[in-house]
């Protein structure tokens, strides 16, 4: 069998639990993280979407359930359509999803890298290390509540540190990207500035949380 | 007569050794800073000897968050942070994003934009290719290469500069156009190009192709087989180079791709010369579809009139039109107005497939993100190619998988 258009169809048949997902683009469909494995495996195997494209994951905010989406993209070598997979994670505090390397070697690295920058967790990943940030770097830079300008962390040579006393501090914001504000406020609050904090040599930054 | 020797036996002489010295593996950091690693990438190399028992890359070095910093501004203020995906084709990179946007906004740019966004980005992959091929020349010992190569990419910065103002961060694309027409006699100039470039390039893979040396450190060197390009994601020249045919341009046509005719090159054995070989031909084929797209270079309007909540008005209009000054000033400062919804765009740039998966909730900046870069995707094989080879072949590797670390790390 070939990669179809109607590929959501042909899933929904095989899967009981699969539903289809609004998409702007190509089909998309939501499922729950028991059958993420063997849709995937049936995905490559049956419907020739051969090729992992990509991993990643959405944070929906602090206050949103569920949290955290899980996001794949299989695109297939022979007929060129992609598919999208997304799986919304049942624990806001410690998301889990299922990993892919045991059928594409490619997930290992996106897997790494949404976990470092996301914290979501793949459980089973035989080497699930942070990738871009350092080891033993505290948070997951890419969560809404983890501010654009950063937070002060040791820095990740302790001798470095111990000798100059130095630290990774956040980015002053002043002169950064500016975005006005939508909604109901006043001019004053709504006037293009940094979205995040921006603070100067004379407005102090405040204590980081 | 001949003299008896009496050698000693070799082998109980080395199993004495053996009982005497411990061997053990030795650990070797290559990079951040090595030549061949291409920028920072730290390669955390297991010797037995001088053979690669195990390879873990180390990235982030160039980590700058450009995910998150997308998340805090309007859709055209990421465009100069295009330019610093992979910086040495930044067009390509402006021409994917705004694709990419644009897919989301579901808007069609004009004919002519189009052609310029084709010209662009065939010439940012010929000028990608050229230092690639400079760079791997010297990375295997040819330095001639890239003095040849670099003559040939500073032509192309002029015209670069002629057209966008900058040699190198060009930011030349804007959501729904480009920042400006093409300058009076700019196709002409391009044309006069490829005419004096297409000798030159011959010159240049002469120098490599039938270079024994170079084939010596290529040939059979890094083989990559078709399952693992495709298992491992690999895309662009290094997929193409494994014996798989997949090019975006000519399967899943954009930017009226469909319109010009050339060739996808695809390797046989998937080692470091069939790479390499492909970037070579892959500069021919840009070359034609440059020639193409300037023939049939249509006239018209280079940015969609219609978007009017999206591309900004011309200079001329703000200043003497009351409506388009406020326009002007809602798109500057509240961003172009996308529709809610999801939408995944990849696009064929030099180093492989530039995706954008953008998250969007409505209004003028994208509620999440994500790039999928080819270079990211392409060095998460190294650990399995690199594996019982020479530690000179990993150099050779390393160069022939072209990758660049800006695009890898954002």
């Amino acid at each position: 069998m070939t990669a179809t258009a109607d590929v959501t169809a042909a899933l929904q048949s095989k899967f009981s639990q699969v539903t289809p997902r609004p998409s702007g683009d190509h089909p998309a469909i939501n499922l729950p993280a028991s059958e993420v494995l063997a849709v995937l495996k049936y995905l490559r195997d049956e419907l020739a979407y051969d090729f992992l494209v990509d991993i990643t994951a959405v944070d929906w905010g602090v206050e949103a359930t569920p949290r955290f989406t899980v996001i794949w993209h299989l695109l297939s070598t022979t007929d060129h359509q992609y598919v999208r997979l997304a799986m919304d994670c049942a624990s806001n505090s410690e998301p889990v999803a299922p990993t892919a390397t045991g059928l594409w070697p490619a997930a290992n690295w996106h897997e790494r890298e949404t976990y470092d920058l996301l914290g979501v967790k793949f459980a089973e990943h035989p080497d699930l290390r942070r990738i871009l940030m350092w080891d033993g770097y505290p948070y997951h830079p890419l969560r809404k509540d983890f501010p654009l300008a950063g937070i002060e962390v040791p820095l990740p040579d302790i001798e470095v540190a111990d000798l100059t006393g130095a630290s990774a501090k956040p980015a002053p914001m002043m002169g950064g990207p500016f975005v006005a504000s939508t909604g109901e406020m006043n001019l004053t609050d709504a006037e293009p500035r940094a979205k995040d904090e921006s603070w100067t040599e004379f407005r102090e930054k405040p204590a980081s949380e | 007569m001949a003299t008896e020797f009496a050698f000693p036996d070799n082998a109980a002489k080395t199993e004495g050794a053996a009982q005497e010295f411990q061997t053990e593996k030795m650990s070797l950091a290559m990079g951040p800073s090595h030549p061949s690693t291409h920028g920072v990438l730290r390669l955390s190399l297991e010797l037995d000897g001088e053979i690669v028992t195990s390879c873990d890359p180390v990235l982030g070095y160039l980590h700058r968050g450009d995910e998150k910093i997308a998340e805090n501004m309007t859709y055209n203020q990421f465009v100069p942070y295009t330019d610093r995906l992979d910086y040495l084709a930044p067009l390509a990179n402006n021409v994917a994003y705004a694709l990419a946007v644009e897919k989301l906004a579901k808007l069609e740019v004009p004919a002519r934009c189009q052609a310029i966004r084709v010209i662009v980005s065939e010439l940012a992959r010929v000028s990608a290719h050229l230092l690639g091929l400079g760079a791997y020349g010297i990375d295997v010992g040819a330095w001639s290469v890239f003095l040849y190569a670099f003559e040939e990419r500073e032509k192309l910065y002029k015209l670069f500069e002629e057209l966008t103002g900058a040699r190198f961060t060009t930011s030349y694309t804007r959501i729904g156009g480009v920042a400006r027409d093409v300058p009076e006699g700019w196709t002409g100039r391009v044309e006069a190009f490829c005419d004096q470039f297409l000798p030159i390039l011959e010159e240049i893979l002469s120098l490599l192709t039938r270079n024994k040396i170079f084939q010596d450190r290529t040939v059979d060197v890094g083989i990559i087989s078709k399952a693992d390009a495709i298992a491992y994601g690999l895309t662009g020249p290094n997929l193409r180079g494994s014996g798989v045919g997949l090019d975006l341009r000519k399967d899943r046509p954009y930017s009226g791709y469909d319109q010009y005719e050339f060739d996808v090159p695809v390797g046989s054995k998937g080692d470091c010369y069939d790479r390499y070989l492909c970037r070579g031909e892959e500069m021919r084929q840009s070359v034609r579809i440059i020639r193409q797209a300037i023939k049939k270079f249509p006239s018209g309007a280079w940015y969609n009139e219609e978007a009017k909540k999206i591309f900004a008005p011309q200079k001329a209009k703000v200043l003497s039109s009351m409506e388009e000054l406020i326009n002007n000033f809602m798109i500057v400062t509240e961003g172009p107005q996308m529709p809610a919804g999801e939408v995944y765009f990849e696009a064929e740039v030099p180093k492989g497939l530039l995706g954008f998966f953008i998250e969007s909730k409505g209004g003028g900046v994208p509620y999440r993100m994500k790039i999928r870069s080819p270079s990211f995707c392409n060095l998460s094989i190294l650990p399995k190619v690199c594996q019982g080879n020479l530690v000179s072949d990993v150099v050779s590797i390393l160069g022939s998988l072209d990758f660049v670390m800006g695009e890898c790390d954002r």
